[in-house]
């Protein structure tokens, strides 16, 4: 913690979510809550380097933040003569009617208002990411595919509803739970998706700590709803992907795909988990959700030794069960990827090219694409995949590792 | 916190008696949990008149100011706490009188 610089990098990422919270808690405002948080890394930014680094700097961060937030209250309070709001809010540090819910944690109170059904799905997940993982909206553009300025547009919207439709800073009760979570769950896959595959060229490839994060809260979620096959499927699937991490980025920081993965590497205890939770939802007899057919494919990469003893028909008939429950592009995507160890890569250049439409600015379309016409040895074809592949990937160790192919 | 219900219909009818008789239980409810403030329903969109008084006189046209398939067929003004209860009432009243709602919030700058 000597080096104040890292000391910043690491208080964001440990501490933002848990700051945004406490003041969105105290000042049942997120716009405060964020602007807040903001200005007091902002702060700490000038003063740390000057003044070192305080021995508690979530404290020192949260303390900061909610006398930023009280003067912009107070600033406020002049312009609309709110001055009664300030001082019940100053001196009221629990916040006015925050009941509490089934879980006692400040963050999931966090991410189940970001994560509302009364807000689209894609602001859900913005929102999320922006107020929980503390992401830009430029990075959450790149993970959605929009524009920064498009993204910030509808992070504040969200927030505008929040506020004026008084969307409630709370954990459900327990009775209404259940339709809550489906929502929740695929914020906290994306949110994990993020830290496995980091989008921004300005973040770690790899980000340790969301995908870290999206665990701890998925193990949360399933705490309370063990009965909840999706929880459960989430839950493996994110650990028999995290057992993966390892192995995934070079030391000479380039990404490994599954195939050149030092599979000793993976980590057993994770696998374990993860595939007893497939078992166990297995054992039920439930129709599978989406995230349970997922975690059962990665069941079985991570059951085979190499990637040529993996049961590839398994495999493609697992993403044939989860076309009919996600008949998406990326998902029809992932399919062809596993055809091609299956059938070859001319079948599975074939089922790719069907997806050039929807996919055509989504860098691993053309990454897929490029390792398929490589291997089938149309090497101009694929120097220009490779090419399009790496000017739209945003993961750094992805384009080293793309750049590596494309001069193979 | 106030919230306006907006009643949509996609029929041409009125409320048929079941569907009166289950608003009128679900009106009974809400008065008796706090929640009600104001309720009404309103004519066809045919008897609507638009007046537009922005220019030199006032203008009077027929009809509503939008021709669409859907259209207000009624409203609900309702008191709650906040947005949750409204839309735990709203699944409610949308399965009472057997129509789409809107809840949407009043603006309170100063609540």
């Amino acid at each position: 913690m000597s080096d104040p610089h890292e000391a910043i990098t690491r208080a964001h990422r440990e501490e933002w979510a848990r700051v945004v919270a406490s003041l969105t808690r105290r000042f049942g405002d997120l716009d405060v809550a964020e602007e807040a948080a903001a200005e007091a890394f902002a702060t700490a930014i000038e003063r740390w380097p000057a003044d070192g680094v305080p021995p508690n700097p979530g404290a020192w961060l949260t303390t900061t933040a909610s006398h930023k937030a009280i003067d912009r209250i107070r600033r406020e309070s002049k312009r609309e003569d709110k001055h009664k709001e300030a001082q019940v809010r100053y001196d009221d540090p629990a916040g006015p009617g925050v009941p509490r819910g089934a879980i006692d944690d400040e963050r999931l109170r966090l991410i189940f208002t970001c994560a509302h059904p009364a807000l689209a799905m894609q602001a859900r997940v913005a929102l999320t990411l922006r107020m929980v993982g503390g992401l830009t909206a430029a990075e959450i553009g790149r993970a959605f595919l929009v524009r920064e300025d498009s993204m910030t547009r509808r992070i504040t919207r969200a927030k505008v509803k929040i506020k004026e439709a008084r969307i409630p800073y709370r954990v459900p009760e327990a009775d209404e739970l259940p339709a809550r979570v489906s929502g929740v769950l695929a914020v906290l896959y994306l949110v994990f998706n993020e830290g496995y595959l980091s989008t921004s060229p300005d973040a770690d490839p790899v980000r340790a700590e969301l995908t870290a994060e999206a665990i701890r809260l998925t193990r949360l979620i399933r705490e309370l709803l063990p009965q909840d096959g999706e929880v459960a499927g989430l839950l493996a699937l994110m650990l028999l992907i995290e057992a993966r991490r390892p192995a995934r980025v070079s030391p000479g920081g380039e990404l490994v795909t599954l195939d050149e993965q030092d599979r000793g590497a993976w980590d057993a205890a994770l696998i374990a988990e993860g595939h007893r939770l497939v078992r166990e939802r297995l054992a039920t007899g439930a129709a599978p959700g989406r995230y349970q057919v997922l975690a059962a494919i990665n069941a079985v990469h991570t059951s085979a030794r190499t990637m040529e003893e993996t049961d590839w028909s398994q495999v493609v008939a697992l993403y044939d069960q989860l076309v009919r429950l996600d008949p998406s592009p990326i998902v029809a995507l992932n399919r062809a990827i596993a055809i091609a160890e299956l059938d070859g890569p001319e079948v599975a250049l074939a089922a790719v090219d069907r997806l050039v439409e929807p996919l055509a600015g989504y860098h691993s379309f053309h990454a897929t694409r490029a390792d398929l016409l490589r291997r089938l040895g149309r090497n101009r074809d694929a120097r220009a995949a490779y090419a399009l592949a790496i000017e739209l990937a945003g993961n750094t160790a992805e384009v080293a590792a793309l750049a590596r192919r494309r001069d193979l | 916190m106030q919230y306006l219900v907006s009643v949509i219909d996609s029929t041409a009818g009125l409320a048929t008696d079941e569907e009166m008789a289950a608003i009128n239980e679900f009106n009974d409810r809400l008065q008796a949990e706090g929640h009600w403030v104001f309720a009404g329903g309103l004519g066809a969109p045919a008897s609507a008149t638009v007046i537009d008084n922005r220019g030199e006189e006032a203008m009077f046209s027929d009809g509503p100011f939008v021709e669409s398939k859907e259209h207000l067929a009624g409203l609900w003004i309702w008191e709650a706490p906040d947005l949750d209860v409204a839309l735990r009432l709203a699944a409610e009243g949308s399965r009472a009188c057997n129509r789409k709602l809107e809840v949407r919030p009043f603006l309170t700058p100063f609540e």
